[in-house]
């Protein structure tokens, strides 16, 4: 599929930077901010946009993470309470979205944001 | 404990679906369940986020959905720019910002709304099953 040249490299670096600076700047994570990106500015799948966003989000963490770590602010035995479970959540999740269609997914998403905004007015 | 758990599963399910982190959910979570306060619990969420995040990479990964190229340039800048965000978010004013934020974000919900109603939805099989579809990338 043809594509504008305009750099895919400089819109991946902007989309980035930008899920990066929001996520600093309201707590509100990358994800919500990387998806919507790559699906309406690159063209991604929206499965490929949320896979791709997954392994972002690792690294973001884990330097977020790593950070945070040095102000005593990581309780980790409350971190294990909420991450063990929520593997057992990912798993589902992903093999639920796998049987939604995209239309879908990207309705579901649409609310999801909605919902995020809500919340984030809210606080 | 058992509300944690079960907010756990739910921030998972949230981020299998949708490709987010799941803090949306782990903050409250650990705020309210867990009695942590505000920043004691976006810490503690990053950590739960991470061995999440990375199962579901794994998982889409099994499934062809990841562009990890793409994925890894993503999180390292969005890394950067955090640090960025932090500083910023002590300068200006937070409120306005908020507001301006969350009103772009339903303007991107409604265009993606529309675009998935209209059919498109961004479905481009070709790029799906792997990267090679990609006649730009560097």
């Amino acid at each position: 599929m043809p594509r504008m040249a305009v750099g895919r490299t400089t819109k991946l670096a902007v989309i980035g930077t930008a899920a990066g600076l929001f996520s600093g700047l309201f707590g509100v994570g990358g994800g919500i901010v990387m998806v919507p990106l790559l699906v309406l500015w690159l063209g991604y799948d929206q499965r490929v946009a949320t896979g791709t966003s997954l392994a972002a989000i690792v690294l973001i963490a884990a330097v977020g993470a790593a950070t945070q770590l040095g102000y005593g602010t990581v309780k980790l035995d409350k971190g294990v309470l909420v991450g063990l479970p929520a593997i057992v959540g990912v798993l589902a999740g992903t093999w639920l979205q796998q049987r939604l269609s995209t239309r879908w997914l990207s309705l579901l998403f649409s609310v999801l944001l909605v919902a995020v905004a809500i919340d984030l007015v809210a606080k | 404990m058992l509300a944690a758990a079960l907010i756990g599963i739910l921030g998972g399910v949230l981020s299998g679906l949708f490709g987010v982190g799941g803090g949306i959910v782990f903050v409250p979570a650990l705020a309210l369940a867990a009695a942590l306060s505000q920043v004691d619990a976006e810490a503690t969420s990053l950590l739960a986020i991470i061995p999440v995040a990375f199962v579901g990479t794994l998982r889409q990964l099994r499934y062809g959905n990841v562009e990890l190229r793409d994925g890894v340039l993503l999180g390292a800048l969005a890394a950067a720019g955090s640090v960025g965000g932090v500083a910023l978010a002590n300068i200006v004013s937070g409120r306005a910002l908020q507001l301006g934020f969350a009103a772009l974000m339903v303007i991107v919900a409604v265009q993606m709304a529309r675009r998935a109603l209209r059919g498109g939805g961004g479905d481009r099989e070709g790029e799906r099953r792997d990267g090679s579809a990609n006649p730009d990338r560097g």
